[in-house]
């Protein structure tokens, strides 16, 4: 969070920069505060008794780090891997996480007045997830709340006890 | 200018917490009624330590008051003040204001200014308030100790000799002056006090103080012997196998110390009390030699130094100069290295292993000439890399010493409260454990020996009514196993009550029943919110704690036992892998996917026949050596596809875990390999049936099995029958 901080006393006001990614035809986008590294799908090795977003585990320069599919967790588009498929590492809490998208598209700024409020019901999307919706360029980006997401018991990628022991 | 300084500053914080330790274990041992005049010095030059850094370092509170502390312990060394045991609670507790201030520096928080204005009006009022008295420091009968002191004083004895080998050890060891050390200790027997003054003087006590002896050796030594032979005894008591010439050096202390001899008579009814203690019988036995052997040959260089001592006459007054031997000495044995620069080698290390099997698999593709002079380059290396591995872990392991050392404290402290009479017995602290490992046990055993004293020793008057001594006894014990470390907490106290735990875990809506046997029952206790305390103290019995105990152990994959007899005692023992990183493994695949199965798991494995595997109910049974065993096929387990789904084309691999034994189906063996297990829980979390995960020599990962975890996990109706 300083370096968010420290980013925020740097551009002088409360813009935060996001990087954008593409679920199938869907534009989102998570804090690039988190982002620790964006790189090539590559072959995983699977973990057992794990729900199916949860492809298995690489190895990250000697780190056993999990791969989770959003596009699965998301039920958007279609969870097919080829040379193009794009993994962000993301650093969370400590943690190192991959999550597979289709592909990544820009960097964006924007102030919290952009970032608007989802519409509050008819949406299934999970709202503890979801930061806030934003118009870039006319698409609509959904801004993730990553941190909670993937800390999420949901998502079962940290045991309970240990969620409790980081806050 | 201030920036150069703080540099030191991490050093001055760990040079403080060791003096600290050290003073703590040496008031600790300080024997009230005739305080060693070295220890007192010791004390002193520990607390002054800290007094200089802190004052150059600009922490005034600390060093406020550490100055009013050496005043006191100045006056004591000066025999201006008599040290009593209401004294050396006095600085005990204002050592723990001064750990509280040091960690307030540390962290950068709040200084404890309150309590140390207290502690140093405390202690002005110890240095002003007690009349000083030049000479009665040899002579010292402490009247004002009460009884209650008088048992702490008998406990402290006990440790004090433990910790007195300790440091002779090392004063002797690198310092070849030490023997004037060595004077003034002998000099706690009262009626040689004054003979202190003379070396020759002890010849002439001789006969008078040890009837027993011939008189041959000087008395020096027989003290020696006698102090060292108490310890000795300690063994002997627990291992009947002791040699007996420890025997005879035990007698020798009886006679010449009484003190002691009270300890030993606790020690030998303890194997007719308690049948616990023969199961710590049978694990010590093991390595009896080992034990008793360190101890022995302490014996022997303290019998060379107190011979020279009797042949040069020193006068003791020397031995009270005070000097820095101790802490040089210390310097110059070991460099002080930055844990974490430590664990980066451990893991470069890691990597190295994985890029030598690497090479080692590239090797195996390499025909002809060139391929042999390879192979041989490459076992080579392998043997190399091995023992750089073997060297490297070895940094990291360090003996449970320091972990014990803060226990006698505790059940000082502990007994205290409860009114309890406790003796804690230390047993094989030179076992060396990964320092990871240490970390993570501390709390687990805080625990455990806390519970041993408030749920476990009764009261005395109790005790007494049902036969016991009226002192209870915790012991903690380590030793190696094989591939494991164990740890013991042993307490002749009530036991576990078994119809309470049923009870409480009925209540607690746990599915229980009558006939359980005990072994199960006992581990209705790491259950959470599991307590039959029957009130609540704030020592324990809130039930927050065995739960996390046990989780805490298997954290650190490691495993906990139960033994209790009612109105005997109970026994936890904690078992413990050596070290976490490395393990050698079977390298077996299923599907494409590889796993790494330890080889302190596997019985054999072959391939089976159809003859060997029989149907129950859906699932296979394998019959081998006239016995059923459970057969898991692992790619059911793992949900790997692409396996081989009849036994009779795979592997059976024979595991056997620390209680089942089972049969797991792979596809192929595909070799034997040293891996370093990296953590799934790092970024992931735990998973059943996998202890870890490890990178193979071409980057990928496979995950390594825990055997512990299947036998527990896999259900399958027919299985459960057959594992129970």
């Amino acid at each position: 969070m300083s370096e968010t901080a420290l980013h925020q006393a740097v551009t002088g006001g409360q813009d935060k920069e996001y990087l954008s990614f593409v679920l199938g035809d869907e534009h989102y986008a998570l804090d690039i505060t988190t982002v620790k590294e964006i790189r090539g799908y590559e072959q995983v090795t699977k973990i057992a008794n794990a729900p199916a977003f949860i492809k298995g585990v690489i190895n990250l320069r000697g780190d056993i780090v999990p791969i989770v599919d959003l596009r699965i967790k998301f039920n958007v588009g279609e969870a097919t891997y080829n040379d193009f498929t794009i993994v962000i590492m993301l650093n969370i809490q400590e943690r190192i996480v991959g999550i597979v998208v289709d592909g990544v598209s820009d960097v964006i700024r924007l102030s919290e007045e952009q970032v608007l409020p989802p519409p509050e019901f008819g949406v299934a999307f999970d709202s503890r997830y979801l930061h806030g919706l934003a118009d870039v360029d006319e698409n609509m980006v959904i801004l993730v709340n990553i941190e909670s997401l993937i800390t999420s018991e949901e998502l079962g990628l940290v045991a309970p006890e240990s969620v409790k022991d980081d806050a | 200018m201030s920036i150069d300084i703080e540099q030191f500053h991490s050093v001055f914080f760990d040079e403080s917490d060791e003096h600290l330790d050290d003073m703590e274990q040496l008031l600790m041992s300080l024997d009230v009624e005739s305080p060693d005049p070295e220890e007192l010095n010791s004390i002193f030059r520990a607390a002054h330590s800290i007094k200089g850094g802190s004052g150059i370092f600009g922490f005034d509170a600390l060093m406020n008051l550490t100055h009013v502390m050496e005043n006191l312990l100045d006056k004591a060394r000066n025999n201006e003040l008599n040290v009593t045991a209401d004294i050396v609670n006095v600085l005990l507790e204002t050592l723990d204001v001064l750990k509280d201030t040091l960690n307030a520096y540390r962290d950068e928080t709040e200084i404890p200014q309150e309590s140390i204005d207290e502690r140093i009006n405390i202690l002005n009022g110890v240095i002003n308030g007690q009349p000083t008295d030049a000479d009665s420091i040899g002579n010292n009968e402490a009247p004002e100790v009460s009884a209650s002191a008088q048992s702490e004083s008998e406990q402290d004895d006990s440790f004090g000799f433990f910790d007195n080998e300790i440091t002779q050890a090392n004063d002797n060891s690198d310092d070849g002056f030490g023997f004037f050390d060595d004077e003034p200790v002998s000099g706690q027997l009262d009626e040689n006090k004054q003979d202190n003054d003379d070396g020759f003087g002890f010849f002439d006590d001789v006969p008078e103080t040890a009837d027993q002896n011939c008189g041959e050796k000087p008395l020096l030594s027989q003290q020696n012997d006698g102090g060292f032979g108490f310890f000795d005894e300690e063994e002997t008591s627990n291992n009947s196998t002791a040699s007996h010439a420890v025997k005879s050096e035990a007698a020798n202390a009886e006679s010449t110390k009484k003190e002691e001899s009270q300890g030993f008579g606790f020690f030998e009814d303890v194997p007719s009390a308690s049948n616990i203690n023969t199961a710590l019988n049978k694990s010590s036995d093991s390595n009896a030699e080992n034990v008793s052997g360190r101890p022995n040959s302490t014996t022997a260089t303290n019998d060379g130094q107190a011979t020279k001592n009797g042949a040069v006459p020193t006068p003791a007054k020397q031995a009270a100069k005070p000097s820095a031997k101790k802490s040089t000495a210390r310097e110059s044995a070991s460099i002080r290295v930055d844990t974490t620069k430590i664990d980066a080698m451990v893991n470069l290390v890691g990597e190295l292993v994985i890029t030598q099997s690497m090479l080692s698999m590239i090797g195996q593709d390499v025909e002809g000439q060139v391929g042999e002079r390879l192979q041989l380059a490459i076992d080579e290396l392998q043997r190399n890399t091995r023992e750089i591995q073997e060297s490297v872990m070895s940094m990291r392991m360090l003996p449970l010493t320091a972990t014990f050392n803060r226990f006698p404290r505790l059940v000082r402290d502990l007994a205290g409260k409860l009114g309890k009479q406790v003796e804690l017995v230390l047993q094989g602290g030179s076992t060396e454990i990964d320092k990871s490992l240490i970390e993570k046990i501390v709390d687990p055993l805080t625990h455990l020996v806390r519970n041993s004293i408030d749920h476990g020793i009764e009261m005395p008057e109790r005790r007494a009514a049902s036969g016991k001594p009226e002192k209870g006894t915790v012991i903690l014990s380590a030793e190696q196993k094989g591939g494991s470390i164990i740890i013991s907490i042993i307490d002749d106290g009530g036991g576990l009550h078994r119809d309470k735990i049923l009870a409480k875990a009925r209540s607690n809506g746990l599915a229980v029943s009558d006939d359980m046997p005990d072994s199960e029952v006992w581990q209705l206790i790491f259950q959470p919110g599991f307590s039959t305390a029957e009130a609540i103290t704030d020592v324990s019995g809130r039930g927050v704690g065995m739960d996390v105990v046990r989780r805490n152990i298997e954290s650190i994959g490691g495993r906990i036992d139960i033994e209790s007899s009612a109105g005997e005692g109970s026994a936890f023992f904690i078992h413990l892998p050596l070290t976490l990183a490395i393990v050698d493994g079977m390298c077996v695949s299923v599907g494409k996917q590889i796993f790494v199965i330890p080889l302190l798991n596997i019985i054999e494995s072959f391939q089976p026949t159809k003859q060997q595997l029989k149907t129950l109910g859906n699932d296979t049974v394998l019959y081998i050596r006239d016995q059923y065993w459970p057969l898991v096929p692992l790619y059911d387990f793992m949900e790997v596809e692409g396996a081989a789904l009849s036994p009779t084309e795979g592997i059976v691999v024979l595991l056997e875990s620390s209680k089942k034994r089972f049969g797991i189906l792979v596809d192929a063996l595909v070799g034997q390999q040293q891996v370093v297990i990296k953590s799934l829980e790092e970024h992931y979390r735990k998973v059943a049936g996998i202890a870890g995960a490890t990178i193979m020599g071409d980057g990928k990962v496979a995950l390594i099995i825990d055997a512990d975890s299947i036998a527990t996990t896999y259900t399958s109706s027919q299985i459960e029958e057959l594992l129970s």
